[in-house]
C-alpha cells in the first residue's frame, strides 16, 4: 500500500476513532499497563513509589489470606452446576409452545438483573438469625436456624444459594434458549419418525449440539465468580473470620483500605492471568467444536 | 384426543413455571410488603406477607418510602444516579456509533489489529484497572466528582464491538447512493446507519444505563461524601447506618430495584435480543 494512500485513509478515520480510542487509552489500556507497573512497586498514593522488584509476589505466594480467598472464591461458585441445570430445564420449558413465554421470562430474568446492593440488603433481612423469613419457617417446625451469615459453615453456602435464585433464570438460561432455538427442527422431525421417545431425542440430540454453549457458560460462570465482590461487602464484609472474603475484596481490602495499592497490583494481575487462561481455553475448544461464531 | 391431551399438558407446565416465577419473586414481594408495613407491626409480625398498620388491618403504610426521603439523602442519590446514568448511556452510544462505523466502514492500516485490541480488553477484569484509575482520578483532583463517576464509563470495548457487529449487517449499498446524492461520511452514519441501528442502539442504551444504575465498586471507590453517593453506594450507606429499621432499609431497596424493573419490562425484548446475539451480558 503506497505511504499517501494509508496516510489519507487514517486522516479519514481518526475523527471517528479518536473519541472512543483516546478514552480507551487512558482508562483501559494505560491502567493495564501501570497496574502491571505497580505490582513491581511499594505504593501508597501519597509517598513516593519504591521499587521492591518481584517481592509483591513473593509475598503473595506465602501470604496465607490470599490462598484462603482465592478458595473462598472458588467454593462459592460451587452453585455453578446447580445454576446450569436450573437454568437448561428452565430453557427447555419456556422453548417449548407454552402459554406466557414472555411473561414468564421476564419474571424469572429479574432477579439477575438487580441492582445487586438492592438484592443484598433485602437478603440480608431473609438471612436474619432472629426474624427472617427462613429461620421464622424453620422455628415452625421446631427447627432453631442459624445465623446464616455470622456463621463461619453458613456464611458461604448463603452466598452460594443466593448465587443460584439470581442466576438461574438470567444470562445462563438466555444462552440455553438461543442454542435450543438454533438447533434445526428436521433433526427432531427425523428422529421422531425412527421413533425416538422425548428423552432419546434430549439425550441424543440437544445434549451433544449444547457442548459448545455448555463450555461457554462453565467458562463465563467462573469469570463472573472470581470478580464476586458487591455481595460479601455489603452483607458480610468478608467474614466471619473471613471466610467469606473473595478474591476481589481481597484486593479491595489491600488497596483501598490498607493503602497496599502495589501489592494489591500483584493480586490483581494474578486474577487477570487465571482469567486470561480460562479465555485462551474457552477460544480453543471454540475452534475444536467449530462453528457456534457467537460465543467469541 | 391427542390434541386435547397436549393442551393439558401445556396448562400444567405453564402452572408449574407460573409456581416457579412466582417463588423466584417471592424475595421482592416480601421487600415490597415489608416496606409498606407499619414499624411496629414488623416488629411484632415480622414474616407477615401483608402489609398491615400498626394494629395489624391491612393498610399501605407509605411513611416508610417518605421516611427514606426525609432522613437519608437518597433524592440527591438519585439525582447523582440518573445524571451518571444518563451521560455515560449517552456518551457510550455516541463515542462507540463513530467508533464502530471505523471499523466495519472505513479501510485502514492496523484496522484489524486495532479491532483485535479492543476486542482483548474485553476480559481484563476490573480489578486490574480500577486501581491505576483511582490513582488517575486523585492525580485529576477529579475525585468525588461527576467527572470520576462519568468519564471512565464510557468508553468500553463493549459497545464498540457490539454496534459493529450491527453495521456490518446493514447492506452497503444504501451508503453508496447517499455518497452519490455528495453525503459525507459523518452525514452517513448519522442519516443512514444510525436510524436504521435503532434496535442495536437501543440494546446498548437499555444495558448501558441499568449497567451504569447498578454499578457499585466503581463509585465506591471514587466517592467520598453522601452527597456524591450513588444510589447503590447509598443504599449500602443506609443499611449501615438504619441496619435495625427494616421497614426503612426495605423502603430503600425498593425504590433502587423499581427503576430497573420498570425499564428491564420496557426494554426487555432489546435487552434479551442484544443478551443472546452478543453472548455478553453488556457493561
Amino acid at each position: 500500500m503506497p505511504r499517501r494512500n494509508a496516510l489519507k485513509e487514517w486522516s479519514a478515520a481518526a475523527p471517528f476513532l479518536a473519541p472512543n480510542f483516546l478514552g480507551f487509552l487512558l482508562f483501559t489500556l494505560m491502567p493495564v499497563g501501570v497496574s502491571m507497573v505497580l505490582s513491581f512497586y511499594q505504593y501508597d498514593n501519597i509517598t513516593p513509589a519504591k521499587f521492591v522488584g518481584t517481592a509483591n509476589y513473593h509475598r503473595l505466594i506465602v501470604d496465607p489470606k490470599f490462598w484462603a480467598s482465592l478458595a473462598n472464591t472458588l467454593i462459592m461458585m460451587l452453585g455453578l452446576p446447580l445454576t446450569m441445570f436450573g437454568a437448561l430445564l428452565l430453557a427447555l420449558a419456556l422453548n417449548s409452545k407454552v402459554y406466557g413465554r414472555i411473561a414468564l421470562r421476564t419474571i424469572y430474568y429479574l432477579p439477575s438483573i438487580s441492582p445487586l446492593i438492592a438484592v443484598a440488603v433485602v437478603w440480608m433481612w431473609i438471612y436474619n438469625a432472629d426474624q427472617g423469613i427462613f429461620n421464622s419457617a424453620l422455628a415452625r417446625i421446631g427447627i432453631r436456624g442459624p445465623n446464616w451469615l455470622g456463621d463461619i459453615s453458613w456464611a458461604k453456602p448463603a452466598f452460594i444459594f443466593m448465587g443460584i435464585w439470581s442466576g438461574i433464570g438470567g444470562f445462563t438460561m438466555l444462552l440455553y434458549l438461543a442454542a435450543l432455538q438454533d438447533i434445526p427442527r428436521s433433526y427432531y422431525e427425523a428422529a421422531h419418525l425412527d421413533g425416538a421417545g422425548a428423552w432419546q431425542r434430549f439425550w441424543y440430540i440437544t445434549w451433544p449440539l449444547l457442548g459448545p454453549v455448555n463450555f461457554f457458560i462453565i467458562v463465563m460462570g467462573i469469570i463472573g465468580g472470581f470478580q464476586a465482590f458487591d455481595w460479601q461487602y455489603v452483607m458480610t464484609g468478608g467474614g466471619p473470620a473471613g471466610s467469606t472474603t473473595t478474591i476481589g475484596l481481597y484486593i479491595y481490602n489491600n488497596a483501598f483500605s490498607y493503602s497496599k495499592m502495589g501489592y494489591a497490583s500483584a493480586v490483581a494481575w494474578v486474577l487477570f492471568i487465571i482469567i486470561f487462561a480460562l479465555t485462551l481455553l474457552q477460544w480453543r475448544m471454540r475452534q475444536r467444536f467449530g462453528g457456534a461464531a457467537q460465543y467469541e | 384426543m391427542e390434541n386435547s391431551r397436549q393442551k393439558l399438558g401445556q396448562l400444567v407446565l405453564f402452572l408449574l413455571l407460573l409456581i416457579g416465577g412466582l417463588t423466584m419473586l417471592l424475595p421482592f414481594v416480601w421487600a415490597v410488603a415489608t416496606s409498606f408495613k407499619h414499624p411496629q407491626w414488623m416488629t411484632s409480625h415480622p414474616t407477615d406477607l401483608l402489609p398491615r398498620d400498626a394494629e395489624g388491618h391491612l393498610s399501605l403504610y407509605w411513611r416508610n418510602h417518605v421516611a427514606v426521603w426525609e432522613r437519608t439523602p437518597m433524592a440527591q442519590h438519585y439525582i447523582v444516579s440518573l445524571t451518571v446514568a444518563i451521560a455515560v448511556t449517552a456518551g457510550r452510544i455516541l463515542t462507540s456509533a463513530l467508533a464502530a462505523y471505523a471499523f466495519a466502514r472505513l479501510k485502514f492500516r492496523g484496522r484489524d489489529a486495532l479491532f483485535l485490541l479492543y476486542l482483548a480488553t474485553l476480559m481484563i477484569p476490573g480489578e486490574v484497572t480500577m486501581i491505576p484509575n483511582f490513582i488517575l482520578m486523585s492525580k485529576f483532583g477529579w475525585m468525588n466528582s461527576y467527572a470520576a463517576l462519568i468519564l471512565p464509563g464510557i468508553f468500553t470495548a463493549f459497545g464498540t464491538f457490539m454496534l459493529r457487529q450491527f453495521f456490518l449487517t446493514i447492506p452497503a449499498d444504501l451508503e453508496e447512493a447517499a455518497m452519490i446524492d455528495g453525503c459525507s461520511r459523518l452525514g452517513i452514519l448519522l442519516r443512514v446507519i444510525m436510524p436504521l441501528s435503532a434496535p442495536a442502539l437501543a440494546t446498548l442504551g437499555f444495558l448501558s444505563f441499568i449497567g451504569s444504575w447498578n454499578d457499585f465498586l466503581w463509585p465506591l471507590i471514587v466517592t467520598n461524601t453522601k452527597d456524591m453517593f450513588t444510589l447503590p453506594v447509598g443504599l449500602a450507606q443506609l443499611q449501615g447506618d438504619y441496619a435495625r429499621e427494616t421497614t426503612l432499609t426495605m423502603a430503600g431497596a425498593v425504590q433502587v430495584l423499581v427503576p430497573v424493573f420498570i425499564l428491564f419490562v420496557i426494554g426487555q425484548k432489546r435487552i434479551v435480543e442484544g443478551i443472546a446475539t452478543t453472548g455478553m451480558g453488556g457493561t
